[in-house]
């Protein structure tokens, strides 16, 4: 593209850009909302220029520069109206020449640093869960509220103000921008991925609402861990919930049945895997295991990978499987790790064990409205032929849960109970 | 979206010249900004079409066919699989690549067929199937 430039066009180089010049931007004037709109003027004056000249050789950054320089005049017009000193006026040119100097040559050392420096930001856990989400994918992930608040079945005032409040909070803590280093590090670095992992999770196992994977939010979760994998190629963390996320979502099209209905785990038609995205998620989990990953991430990639392995339901190893819940239990104990080992076990040494597993965790406080316990309990009755039973637990857990297509499937598994268990028994073991 | 980005054969790539090492150096820059914009899925560069097959189908026929196979322009010499938002996208992204070939060359973008695309003239049972079969 030279000259002729469309606004089409020119419209798909700023959203390619947008997230690292929002990153620059905020760096300098530490302000996301000053670096939004810095970026919008700098599109605007592209969009004027570009169809008379041509896309310059390097799009970025043109358009970081011509944002930079807005911002700088802006400093400095500022500053020269509060204080008319004419020593402010020689120090900014300074400041903006080493600037202007600087950017070309940084542009490629540093937009790196820039942009994880924003997610870091965006993540920060002085924010809220659901902040830190919403944010993310608005700076990062370039949707618009409307697009969020679809994702999160909310309403766009709802996610709008959410995001304002986010970057008042920031200003407030008064956040560098910078990527943490040393030990604050690793504690920031968890609660990015938790907010990667959440957005993903709201996608594929959508809490609410009818549908029961929401696949862009899928992608989007995903396109972020890969482009966090690609900022951060050596953290062992970053590649295990990237391999997580790559071999979960292999799963989205076997998992919804032709009607909407949840197609659990064992009962899915594997031929429908998606075997690109299984083979992106060994790989992930590969670059996680050479860099000594035994996280919880690359944990549970590990588990998921074991069914991704597996052709047919029958080859699935569950031993393995039960023998790395027993570790995940260890680095990440939680009620709902431990159900999950109990369904593990129940696989590998029959439904007896996990009953007895189950009925250790049964009264969690964390687990006393949480659906999955029952259905599991009642999957593990039903193998055992105890069918009054597994039927009350199915019932039970169909009270429970908030998705409608998932209700469904727990009152056919208690239907089935009273027909005296035609139903092909099968559960959704996590993974 | 998911894409596959076929780079075009040249007659330098049908006699099987090698990429000259700035090209290749040019060619890993690009990779890793796709790496980094996340939009990455895989990608390769392929031989000439005097190491290729075609399988001739005809009713119960099925007749192999050794390369090199002449219509050089229509022929692919690597490709990319992208996950993009849009054609915009990609095609602004195919726009940075660096010349692929030392003359002049094409690279053309087709989109995936995706499940909504079928779901007007298929019933979602043998769209299932459709797609699990692909």
């Amino acid at each position: 593209m030279t000259t002729g430039a469309t606004h089409q066009a020119i419209e798909a180089i700023f959203r390619i850009e947008r997230a690292r010049l929002i990153a620059g931007l905020a760096r300098l004037v530490r302000n996301i909302d000053r670096a939004e709109e810095l970026a919008q003027d700098a599109l605007v004056i592209a969009l004027s220029e570009w169809p008379r000249t041509g896309v310059p050789a390097n799009p970025g950054a043109w358009l970081m520069t011509t944002a930079k320089r807005r911002a700088i005049d802006a400093i400095r017009r500022d500053k020269m109206r509060d204080r008319k000193h004419e020593e402010i006026a020689r120090e900014l040119d300074g400041a903006f020449d080493s600037a202007a100097d600087g950017i070309e040559t940084a542009m490629d050392d540093d937009l790196g640093d820039e942009l994880l420096g924003l997610i870091f930001t965006a993540c920060h856990p002085v924010l809220s869960a659901e902040a830190r989400a919403a944010l993310t994918l608005r700076v990062i992930g370039g949707l618009t509220t409307d697009e969020i608040a679809r994702a999160f079945l909310s309403s766009e005032a709802t996610i709008a103000q959410r995001i304002v409040r986010a970057k008042k909070t920031i200003g407030k803590a008064g956040l560098s921008f910078e990527v943490p280093r040393g030990a604050e590090r690793a504690a920031r670095l968890s609660s990015v991925l938790e907010v990667i992992y959440l957005i993903f999770n709201e996608g594929y196992a959508a809490t609410a609402g009818d549908d029961l994977v929401r696949p862009d939010l899928c992608r989007e979760a995903q396109r972020l861990g890969r482009m966090l994998a690609g900022l951060m190629p050596r953290d062992a963390e970053v590649f295990g919930l990237l391999a997580l996320m790559e071999i979960q979502a292999s799963r989205l099209a076997a998992r919804a049945g032709p009607d909407g209905a949840l197609v659990p785990l064992t009962e899915q038609d594997r031929a429908r895997w998606d075997q690109l995205l299984i083979r992106r998620g060994f790989d992930a989990l590969a670059s996680a295991d050479a860099l000594g990953g035994d996280g919880p991430y690359a944990m549970q990639a590990a588990l998921a990978a074991c069914h991704a392995r597996a052709r047919s339901p029958a080859d699935t190893d569950w031993p393995r499987i039960a023998a790395l819940y027993d570790r995940l239990r260890a680095v990440a104990p939680s009620p709902v790790v431990d159900l999950n080992r109990a369904i593990a076990h129940s696989m590998a040494f029959g439904p007896e064990a996990g009953l007895r597993l189950v009925d250790e965790i049964a009264d969690a406080a964390t687990l006393r409205n949480y659906a999955p316990l029952p259905a599991a309990r009642g999957d593990f009755l039903f193998r055992a032929g105890r069918l009054a039973e597994a039927r009350a637990e199915f019932q039970a857990a169909a009270t429970l849960t908030r998705n409608a297509r998932e209700r469904a499937f727990l009152l056919a598994r208690a239907d089935a109970c009273e027909r005296g268990g035609e139903f092909r028994p099968g559960n959704s073991p996590a993974g | 979206m998911r894409v596959v980005v076929f780079v075009k054969a040249t007659e330098d790539s049908e006699k099987g010249i090698l990429p000259t090492a700035e090209l290749l150096e040019a060619m890993g820059r690009y990779n890793e900004e796709l790496v980094k914009a996340g939009i990455m899925l895989a990608g390769a560069g392929l031989k000439p079409t005097t190491q290729a097959k075609r399988i001739a189908f005809d009713g119960p026929g099925r007749t192999v066919i050794d390369g090199p196979f002449a219509e050089t322009r229509e022929l692919v010499a690597g490709f990319w699989l992208w996950e993009v938002k849009d054609m915009d996208e990609a095609v602004a992204w195919v726009k940075r690549c660096p010349n692929p070939m030392p003359g002049p060359s094409e690279i053309e973008i087709r989109p995936f067929y995706e499940m909504a695309d079928l779901a007007q003239i298929l019933t979602p049972e043998t769209a299932r199937e459709k797609l699990g079969a692909a």
